[in-house]
């Protein structure tokens, strides 16, 4: 198991699993708020399709979380709009 | 710039298959994935395949995508992961970028085995956290092996909606309904009496109205239809859960072909818009292939046997296989094609599949 971090909290992630599957074994299911009705969006098509699933990852926007792989210490931010460079 | 005989794009099973063909014929080929391990969808396809012997019938999904990389390695086929073709341009050459790089490759022959993206059915909050393409929720039980939600409605009764059903049940959550349009269940008897025999009502001539909730699911709305498949009044009903799934079918992803410069024609029984192709699977570009759900929207299976069809051309025009191997090895695998299609349900792939033929030879002007 590794740690890491969505929104300041510490959560368990197995090795090589990917961030959304933390964020749900966790009850994490908003991973962010559209630009202009500020509307939350989770997962759609769990496969690096539809890119509604994506998040601020170590300072970077727009991280696909269904294909990309936890790693210890990652800090996962709920994304706004089109995200800030950390 | 790298060179090679054959780019293969999608390490599903169109091209795992297609990669093992040409190569088996000492093509060079290089195989593309965007994904950390090769088998695309194969991998969360838990449920025994049908058909006969031949086509793996009785074997699970899994089992067949081991089968196909176990071949793969043994014949060493070059497979670049956590790669993106990101592009195709002039004289075959694919865009790819590996680590956070842009590289150049380029192939004599191309095969775009990039599958197909699930497709949304629209309602009033459709758009909610714990609305999810079927393929998802069976993507993160199968293979994350986590639970997206507790409660489910699963929109649509074709073999896709009825199968995770039954995997959801077997992952440990509720399917308090599944909600099917149409005024009969689309998918095969045998997945929809499991589900049955499980107790999940199945509503036909019934849909979904609206999904509620603050930031996610809460509850979601069904309404039943008339014959013209409008919306019957005070026929409403409120049902409690966290996640819906929506099985509506797939279309192909065709992005790289069009890209390329393809002509794409419409075939609703095969999923919409996809690449016109002859009968190795070449399309109105000269040397560039596709095969699988890049195709047509078909089965494993069928997508297997196209992706041989087109490495075996491709050998042949690449002068790595004589004429007369491999006019024998494509009778063979059409003939097999042609078992695959003659069903109750593939044979309409079958008709669909003629008619891009046809209008393959009208684009060539026969």
């Amino acid at each position: 198991m590794l740690n890491i971090t969505v929104d300041g909290k510490k959560i368990k992630a197995r090795e090589g699993e990917m961030i959304i599957a933390a964020l749900l074994n966790a009850g994490i299911r908003i991973n962010r708020f559209t630009s202009k009705y500020k509307e939350p969006r989770g997962f759609f098509c769990g496969i690096g399709q539809c890119t509604d699933c994506i998040m601020t990852v170590s300072g970077i926007p727009n991280v696909r979380t269904c294909v990309t792989p936890v790693e210890e210490g990652m800090v996962v931010e709920t994304q706004y709009g089109r995200g800030e460079w950390g | 710039m790298k060179r090679c005989d054959v780019i293969v794009i999608g390490s599903g099973p169109a091209g795992l298959s297609c990669s093992i063909e040409a190569t088996g014929s000492r093509a060079e080929v290089i195989l593309i994935d965007e994904n950390g391990r090769p088998g695309g969808q194969l991998f969360k396809q838990v449920h025994k395949f049908f058909g006969s012997k031949q086509h793996k019938a009785g074997v699970r999904g899994f089992d067949i995508g081991l089968q196909l990389l176990e071949q793969v390695n043994k014949l060493g086929v070059n497979t670049l992961l956590n790669t993106v073709a990101y592009g195709i341009f002039e004289e075959k050459t694919v865009g790819i970028i590996k680590n956070e790089k842009i590289e150049m490759i380029q192939g004599k022959k191309i095969l775009l085995a990039t599958g197909a993206i699930e497709n949304p059915i629209v309602f009033p909050g459709w758009t909610l956290p714990g609305v999810m393409g079927a393929g998802a929720a069976q993507t993160m039980i199968n293979i994350h092996r986590v639970l997206p939600g507790k409660r489910f409605v699963i929109l649509g009764s074709g073999n896709v909606g009825l199968i995770i059903s039954y995997q959801l049940l077997q992952a440990g959550a509720s399917v308090i309904a599944v909600v099917e349009a149409a005024p009969k269940i689309g998918g095969y008897q045998v997945h929809a009496s499991k589900i049955r025999r499980a107790g999940v009502p199945v509503y036909t001539s019934c849909t979904i109205k609206e999904v509620k909730g603050g930031k996610e699911v809460e509850e979601v709305v069904i309404v039943k239809l008339d014959n013209s498949w409008r919306p019957i009044k005070s026929t409403e009903r409120s049902l409690t859960a966290d996640c819906v799934c929506i099985a509506g079918g797939l279309h192909p992803s065709i992005e790289l072909a069009q890209m390329a410069g393809c002509t794409l024609g419409f075939s609703p029984e095969l999923g919409g818009y996809l690449p016109t192709h002859n009968e190795n699977m070449e399309t109105t570009i000269q040397g560039i292939y596709v095969a699988g759900d890049t195709a047509g929207i078909e089965e494993a299976s069928t997508a297997m046997e196209e992706g041989r069809l087109a490495g075996t051309d491709m050998a042949q025009k690449l002068g790595y296989l004589s004429q007369e191997k491999a006019l024998g090895k494509k009778e063979e695998i059409r003939e097999s094609l042609l078992a695959l299609r003659s069903g109750p349900f593939a044979c309409l792939s079958h008709r669909a599949k003629i008619n891009i033929l046809q209008a393959m030879k009208a684009n060539r002007g026969e």
